[in-house]
């Protein structure tokens, strides 16, 4: 078995008094992708925001290839590059160009030749059929185009483990897949990451293991075939339902 | 209008002006500094530091400059600290406009979404890299008209420099006026220089405006 990237160990989390995550513990080993389902409101991003120590936590650990990940660790820039995040509403920064986006975090805090970055900038933009919007501005692309460059933009720092946080949530439908499809490829590639996301279908294919979050905890884990088609608890067979549902309705449609 | 009289004189106003100009910019650039410093101390929640901060601000903004002028010219040399009056200029005019800059620096900053600022750290980038590279750029085209209108004035308000004796253009109108009784000319170049100062502020001001506000970003 391949050697764990993140561990993360009786996690819990609150925000005041409520209790989000619970005594919550999870292992992704190298090259494997974990993808993360549950309800809306279950703690998804609250999970992946604890793992690059955007929030505190209040018990337990995470780890990332043995090196704690806290609040108050001086090192946190430096392990927050191994962990690349992709969010909802892309978050480039408008004032640079998609280039500049791209080369900030590494010809900041990787010290890397710029001429080096921008031609490996130029290369992933290219694989994700952007590269003549290098010199283009955010706001001038699309919301797919703009979630590819956030990709190449979390890439390039090479990390160890790469967080999406329902990267296709905020699109048109259209759009969709054409950032699904980058994602699939990274799996291809053997990226270790973990996905949240609420598309079943690309999430049974890209899928190494399946995690339902429900009640504060990992409520079923298991691999897309059986999480699927043999649903062992009464929550994860409702929480499929409901995409059950959801089709029913597009066929009538 | 003696227009002799006004050529006799113009080199007069011209140091003046200079002087004008000089502890201006230098009180101004001091006070951007302070404003720039307080709003990161605000915006980081810096314990204490974000205390003293808020108190400075309602201090300086809730103070005549007249009366921190007198403050430093008089009261710190009682406690042994010598002020010559241009170093009292600058001083006051910093510790006024740095309260009005931290205003005008402090909204911009809190306008750029937070979010803006996970995803920087996200990629690895200290909270001061943030600041400077992320949040600072955006802020600034925030922020760039109450900056502006902070500039010009505070380059306005050195017209009370005369009360410490710095010779400035209020002081040396008010000389000529007391001196010689030419008042109308005194006034005459008293307002010109000004204009000549502060015109090409406001105007640098808007055409800056307009440059963050429609070039930038891309559209
Ligand atoms: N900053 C916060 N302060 C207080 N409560 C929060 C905060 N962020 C999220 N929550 C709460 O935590 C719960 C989980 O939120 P979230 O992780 O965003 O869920 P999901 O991503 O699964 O939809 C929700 O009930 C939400 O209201
Ligand atoms: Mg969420």
């Amino acid at each position: 078995m391949a050697e764990a990237v993140l561990s993360i160990s009786h996690l819990t989390k609150r925000f005041d008094d409520q209790t989000i995550l619970e005594d919550l513990s999870l292992e992704v080993r190298e090259g494997e992708v974990v993808v993360i389902v549950g309800s809306s409101g279950c703690g998804k991003s609250t999970l992946l925001r604890c793992i690059n120590a955007l929030e505190d936590i209040q018990g337990g650990e995470i780890r990332l290839r043995g090196d704690l990940i806290s609040h108050n660790r001086k090192n946190l820039p430096e392990l927050r590059q191994k962990i690349g995040m992709v969010f909802q509403n892309y978050e480039l920064f408008p004032h640079l160009t998609v280039l500049e986006n791209i080369l900030l975090a590494p010809v900041k805090t990787q010290k890397r030749s710029r001429q080096n970055v921008r031609e490996e900038a130029l290369a992933l933009l290219e694989r994700v059929g952007l590269k003549e919007k290098a010199d283009s501005w955010p706001r001038q692309l699309s919301g797919g185009q703009k979630q590819r460059v956030a990709i190449v933009r979390a890439l390039i720092m090479h990390p160890e483990i790469l967080l999406f946080d329902e990267v296709t949530a905020a699109l048109d439908p259209e759009m969709v897949r054409e950032v699904l499809d980058v994602i699939v490829n990274l799996a291809d590639q053997g990226k270790t990451m973990i996905i949240v996301t609420h598309e079943m279908s690309f999430a049974r294919a890209v899928a190494d293991r399946i995690i339902l979050l429900e009640d504060r905890r990992i409520l079923e884990e298991s691999d897309p075939e059986t999480f699927f088609t043999a649903p062992k608890t009464e929550q994860a067979k409702k929480f499929l339902r409901t995409f059950e549902f959801n089709r029913k309705n597009k066929a009538e449609a | 209008m003696d227009w002799a009289y006004i050529e006799s004189v113009l080199p007069l106003y011209g140091k003046a002006a200079w002087l004008t100009l000089r502890t201006g910019t230098a009180g101004i650039l001091l006070a951007a500094l302070t404003g720039l410093l307080c709003a990161a101390a605000i915006h980081w929640r810096i314990p204490v530091l974000r205390k003293i901060t808020a108190a400075y601000v309602e201090l300086s903004r809730n103070t005549p400059l007249l009366v921190q002028l007198f403050f430093i010219y008089y009261g710190l040399p009682k406690i042994g600290i010598k002020t010559d009056p241009e170093a009292c200029g600058i001083i006051g005019l910093a510790f006024l406009g740095g309260g009005y800059m931290t205003e005008a620096f402090r909204s911009g900053v809190e306008a750029v979404d937070r979010i803006q600022e996970e995803s920087a750290l996200s990629l690895g980038l200290t909270r001061f890299q943030t600041f400077l590279h992320v949040i600072l750029p955006q802020a600034a085209a925030i922020s760039a008209p109450a900056f502006m209108a902070n500039v010009i004035f505070l380059m306005k308000e050195t017209s009370v420099f005369s009360a410490v004796s710095l010779m400035d253009l209020m002081f040396t109108a008010k000389d000529q006026i007391g001196l010689y009784y030419r008042t109308t000319e005194s006034l005459f170049l008293l307002v010109g220089a000004y204009l000549l100062i502060l015109l090409p502020l406001s105007l640098l001001g808007t055409f800056w405006e307009r440059r963050l506000r429609h070039a930038g970003f891309g559209t």
